[in-house]
């Protein structure tokens, strides 16, 4: 008799998590046209504002910002950003989508495909998805000759860690929520205020001190400070270090989480 | 298929417990693809299937039969392993839904109540991403598509989107879409509920047709017309219990009289049980009706006559399921 291994047994090749990224990608390209202008088209709109703009304003009345140009300063904190804000939006309208809307997930979860597979289907779609959002953002910040180091390339990584540490825990929240109004808080009260107090725009050392713990404790801040040290090739060891863990601990939190409260909505 | 489903578990010889018997064992009867024993499911405080057995054999198609709430949507989630039992034991397809999932739901295909398809994507796509879930070959599915389509009379709609095809057509659609995977068990909740009656007649048609064709259904509906249509045998389900079981026939034989009379009064108070009584064997006062259940209905007809009762109107009818259910549970199916 044969032995019936979970995939034997579900009657297919592939990992069954790899077939929900699989769909994702059917499904984006059939979509796609739409979603790819935003991924070029808001890092050259930010960065000319930025740099032609507020950095010539800014160049000409202070100089240098951390011994770079404003733009190249700012150019890493923007990075980081958008990865943010790409994994926070495709975790939550589409995951609630998913659940409530179009009911993917329980179409999913007819066939062999598990929660596991759809929690980390949909952390591999955010992952492509950051991918390819990064890489355009890095490819026209070199355009725009802000990449200063070789290892540009790992802001990438760091990037992408950036982005799945809010895919995880704001997919976990998605999964909790009856309607739509909770992520307009996310991004209000959330989302906002990390972009414009995460050391993105100016260095920390700008704002008041009993700011700094918070700005610390958010995954914004050692996003941009991963990106910006690796971009602007000013590594310092120690906080790069305290920068990645954070992170990585912050993604592991959110598959758990994510795994646990898609569990607790979807399996009734 | 016969011989795939022998070599996932010995076929046991035929189990001592039938269906209803009180607390019977974990073996399944023989050819059984779903067995269930003492099944609960319970959301907190609220039991919404207690403590129900039943057994649904290969090649039949069978029926859950009850009003909204009854727990029927529930039951099918936990058939379907897509919902943890509470209590109880169940096997599907020779395994357990508790540790077998996926195993289960490869062999399964489920018409949930509620719609989920993608409705941004055409049809032909619905049918691609759902057969990959399964991992199957993309030549498999396009093959099996063009055959499921044109079952679901949805061929020349195959490359539209989903999103403004009618009821009717999403809800073939959807069990073309279940049947991609060429399931040994197809589950159908509410097929039909909310379809007009000439949707409805095409859908209990397809249906009709995978019965004839050996595919093994479990059906839930409020409808005793569809009950009755498509059902070898059905469980009568009412809060989350199992009031009565059998054939639509032998439920109509053993739960109601051969005929009902239905009389109507327009206008005036019906007249109470008591200048009822006798006309039949069993009389059922209902707010817009009154129900007279007797073997011979016309005969019944001449005696109120012959009391000086005179209704509005009156129908002579044989005895439908919805009768088995209000004399089960003095209430009627749909309100
Ligand atoms: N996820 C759930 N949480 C709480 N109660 C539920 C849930 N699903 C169903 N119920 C309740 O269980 C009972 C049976 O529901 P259901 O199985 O959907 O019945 P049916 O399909 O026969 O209409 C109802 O009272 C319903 O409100
Ligand atoms: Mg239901």
């Amino acid at each position: 008799m044969e032995t019936w291994g979970a995939q034997h047994a579900a009657g297919g090749r592939l990992p069954p998590s790899l077939r929900v990224l699989r769909y994702h990608l059917f499904s984006y390209l059939r979509t796609w046209r739409s979603s790819l202008t935003t991924s070029f088209l808001a890092p050259v709109l930010y960065l000319a504002a930025m740099g032609v703009g507020l950095g010539s304003l800014i160049n000409h009345h202070v100089g240098t910002v951390d011994h770079v140009r404003y733009l190249s300063f700012v150019a890493p904190g923007l990075l980081a950003a958008s990865a943010m804000q790409v994994a926070a939006s495709d975790s939550m309208y589409p995951v609630m989508a998913a659940i409530k809307w179009i009911r993917t997930y329980y179409a999913m979860l007819a066939t062999p495909l598990a929660v596991k597979d759809v929690v980390l289907g949909h952390f591999g779609w955010v992952t492509v998805r950051l991918v390819i959002t990064s890489v355009a953002y890095l490819g026209i910040m070199a355009a725009f000759g802000t990449v200063h180091s070789a290892l540009a390339p790992l802001a990438l990584v760091a990037a992408i860690l950036v982005g799945l540490s809010f895919a995880g825990v704001i997919s976990a929240f998605a999964a909790t929520q009856e309607n739509d109004q909770g992520f307009a808080t996310i991004s209000r009260l959330g989302l906002i205020p990390l972009f414009l107090l995460s050391a993105t725009f100016f260095p920390l050392r700008q704002l008041p001190g009993w700011l700094h713990p918070l700005a610390y404790a958010t995954p914004l801040f050692h996003g941009v400070d991963l990106c910006r040290m690796l971009v602007l090739g000013q590594l310092d060891w120690v906080s790069a270090g305290w920068d990645l863990a954070y992170l990585v601990g912050l993604c592991a939190l959110g598959l758990v989480l994510s795994r646990r409260l898609f569990t607790r909505r979807l399996v009734v | 298929m016969v011989a795939r489903f022998g070599s996932v578990r010995p076929v046991h010889p035929p189990s001592v417990s039938s269906l209803g018997a009180p607390g019977g064992g974990v073996e399944a009867a023989e050819g059984a693809v779903v067995t269930a024993r003492r099944l609960t499911k319970a959301f907190g405080d609220l039991v919404a299937v207690d403590h129900i057995d039943f057994d649904i054999v290969r090649g039949e198609s069978f029926g859950f039969l009850g009003p909204n709430g009854a727990g029927k949507t529930s039951t099918m989630r936990m058939i379907a392993c897509m919902s943890p039992r509470t209590s109880g034991t169940l096997t599907v397809l020779g395994r357990d839904p508790e540790t077998d999932g996926p195993a289960i739901r490869a062999r399964i295909g489920l018409v949930p109540q509620e719609d989920s398809l993608d409705l941004q994507l055409t049809v032909l796509d619905n049918l691609m991403i759902y057969g990959r879930y399964f991992d199957l070959p993309k030549k498999v599915i396009r093959e099996r598509a063009e055959r499921l389509l044109a079952f679901a009379e949805l061929t020349e709609r195959a490359r539209d989107t989903v999103e403004p095809l009618s009821g009717g057509m999403k809800r073939r659609l959807t069990i073309a879409r279940a049947l991609v995977s060429e399931p040994d068990l197809l589950i159908l909740d509410e097929p039909t509920t909310g379809l007009d009656p000439q949707a409805r007649h095409l859908l209990w048609d397809r249906l009709y047709r995978l019965k004839l064709a050996g595919v093994t259904l479990v059906i839930t509906t409020h409808y005793m017309d569809e009950a009755e249509q498509l059902c070898d045998r059905l469980v009568v389900m009412d809060k989350g219990r199992i009031a009565a079981s059998g054939s639509p026939a032998a439920l109509i034989e053993r739960y109601s009289t051969r005929e009902v009379l239905e009389l109507r009064f327009v206008g005036h108070e019906p007249p109470g049980h008591d200048s009822l009584a006798g006309l039949g064997e069993r009389i059922e006062v209902l707010p817009d009706r009154v129900l007279v259940y007797a073997d011979d209905a016309e005969r019944a007809l001449g005696e109120l006559e012959g009391r000086g009762i005179r209704p509005a109107n009156w129908l002579v009818r044989r005895s439908s399921l919805e009768d088995v259910f209000l004399s089960l549970t003095g209430r009627t199916l749909v309100d």
